[in-house]
């Protein structure tokens, strides 16, 4: 086991540092390739860490009247992405905190993080606060069950929620990827991710308007170094629940031993996913418009029945 | 064909057909749930199909094949013309059960299936009859389809769900229904589907709607 050791220890050094410092540059590629189609020049993929960078060197200015949950709560969601950023099985199959890079315990601490955002949301005591973390605690409220019920129906096959154990299992039987039971969880598992990350349709990340606004809402109050760090995590978590998504559905070029060929394949192949990915998610996101608020829980509802069939298929179809 | 290949296609094509089930019951636009009942008729002739690989049956591909012909090719057409004479009223607007709700029946459904097709799985354990119970809940959400839906396409839909949903279950349990015997249920499903066209066309020259709950009373 010791050198099965090393590949999760080491694992969980390269995998923190490439979600930092990539999740940014993906955002910006998405960007890039939204305003290509949309036929407007971008600013360039490394325009969100340029802001970031402005945000991060300006003075901490907190709202009159705010409490420590405002000031915590950006280190809330910064910590628990970048927790399941150092456990998850992304770029090696073994992980870091084994115990810890468990299904439901990765889908908890991201659910953490969402929910300390709401509660700044309403610390601030404003409307558009309000207004967010209310909107925000609607969509989570029928996210979550969904996300458990897939999750159930992929760990059902291998018998553990254990996320290295799935991996592997996947790994050593490409074939059970086509099955019905993968490909209905993966569809009820892309619309809960554009759900819970706040992408069209269910959100738009770069509205401010005050009728459509879910995530915006929420961190209006934020300003300077504050900002960047929820901006940051909130790309993070795009990047996590994609990774999440490409090592469930499509886990190859994982590293499986410590050899640093192995590793800097086990890197580039989750970079490489993980921006097909952002780009295929960017190029689908013109062609939508922003679903009305009261048809989310409709989309939300196929999503959760297509999940519920996944685990009812894995019955099924034994 | 080998025997992994031969369940993971079978189980490949019962996921599409039972897909196919769920987005007629999802979407609103009649031209999409018509396009979308199309495909399901290619995952129900693929299913057909995979089955006749496995059993080297000639009698099974040619019926594959004219499922292909009738429910993927001729139903959907006549279907289309139907709703071309239609106009504004393409899509289902207010359908009895709203579209979240009946997602949620049709899970409901779903458990339904899998629990009363327990014992006929039992009774010979294989991969063609453990997809039983996805035959019965389409033949579940076409019922619930024809039931709760007001426009008369989405309930010809819903009735044409019902028998792809019948279809399904007979070539599962018994591995091939005797040739005379599909022709004469396609035969009578082309008919029903024609009767069923001119109906609608005459409702609607007669009332300008085709919404079935304006028929409650009667008038001279």
């Amino acid at each position: 086991m010791s050198a099965l050791g090393a590949v999760g220890a080491v694992g969980a050094v390269a995998q923190p540092v490439l979600i930092v410092g990539g999740s940014p540059l993906m955002l910006g590629v998405m960007r890039q390739v939204r305003a290509k189609l949309e036929g407007r020049a971008g600013a360039g993929i490394m325009q969100p860490w340029r802001d970031l960078r402005k945000l991060f060197r300006k003075e901490p200015i907190l709202p009159r009247g705010t409490s420590e949950v405002f000031r915590y709560a950006p280190i809330v969601l910064m910590g628990t992405t970048l927790v399941v950023a150092v456990v998850a099985p992304f770029v090696t199959v073994e992980s870091g905190l084994d115990p810890v890079a468990d299904l439901f315990a990765v889908v908890a601490l991201l659910a953490l993080g969402t929910v300390a955002l709401a509660l700044a949301g309403l610390d601030t005591g404003t409307a558009f606060g309000g207004m967010g973390a209310s909107r925000e605690m609607t969509i989570i409220a029928l996210v979550e069950p969904t996300l458990l019920v897939a999750i159930l129906a992929l760990s059902l096959r291998v018998g553990s929620t254990n996320l290295p154990t799935i991996v592997s299992a996947t790994l050593h039987d490409p074939g059970r990827v086509i099955s019905p039971v993968s490909l209905l969880a993966v569809v009820a598992l892309v619309v809960v991710i554009i759900a819970e990350t706040g992408r069209l349709p269910v959100d738009n990340p770069s509205t401010h308007l005050e009728l459509t606004m879910v995530h915006e809402a929420m961190v209006l109050e934020y300003a300077g170094p504050d900002l960047a760090l929820v901006e940051l995590a909130s790309a993070m978590r795009l990047t996590v629940f994609l990774g999440l998504l490409t090592t469930l559905f499509a886990p190859w070029g994982i590293a499986t031993t410590a050899t640093p060929a192995a590793l800097a394949i086990g890197l580039s192949a989750f970079a490489a996913k993980i921006t097909v990915l952002g780009v295929l998610l960017a190029a689908g996101e013109v062609f939508m418009a922003k679903l009305r608020l009261f048809r989310v829980p409709e989309l939300l509802a196929g999503s959760f029945l297509l999940s519920l069939l996944a685990v009812a298929a894995s019955f099924f179809l034994a | 064909m080998n025997e992994t290949l031969y369940v993971q296609l079978l189980n490949l094509a019962a996921g599409a057909f039972l897909l196919a089930a769920v987005m007629v019951l999802w979407r609103r636009e009649l031209t999409v749930i018509i396009r979308v009942f199309a495909l399901q008729g290619v995952a129900l002739a693929g299913l057909v199909a995979v089955l006749a690989a496995h059993e080297r049956s000639v009698e099974l591909a040619v019926v594959a094949a004219a499922i292909v012909v009738l429910r993927a090719g001729v139903l959907p057409l006549l279907l289309r013309r139907a709703l071309a004479g239609a106009g504004e009223a393409q899509r289902e607007t207010r359908p009895l059960v709203n579209v979240s709700a009946s997602l949620l029946a049709a899970a409901v459904l779903t458990l339904i299936a899998y629990a009363v097709t327990r014992p006929l799985v039992e009774l010979a354990p294989s991969p063609a009859t453990q997809a039983i119970p996805i035959g019965l809940t389409v033949v579940l959400i076409g019922l619930f389809v024809l039931v709760t839906r007001r426009r008369a396409l989405s309930q010809l839909v819903g009735f044409l769900l019902l028998d792809n949903g019948i279809t399904a279950i007979g070539f599962l349990t018994t591995s091939g229904v005797p040739l005379v015997v599909e022709l004469g249920v396609s035969l009578d499903v082309l008919f029903a589907v024609l009767v069923l066209q001119i109906l609608t066309t005459r409702m609607r020259a007669t009332f300008g709607d085709t919404d079935l709950d304006e028929l409650r009373e009667l008038r001279d």
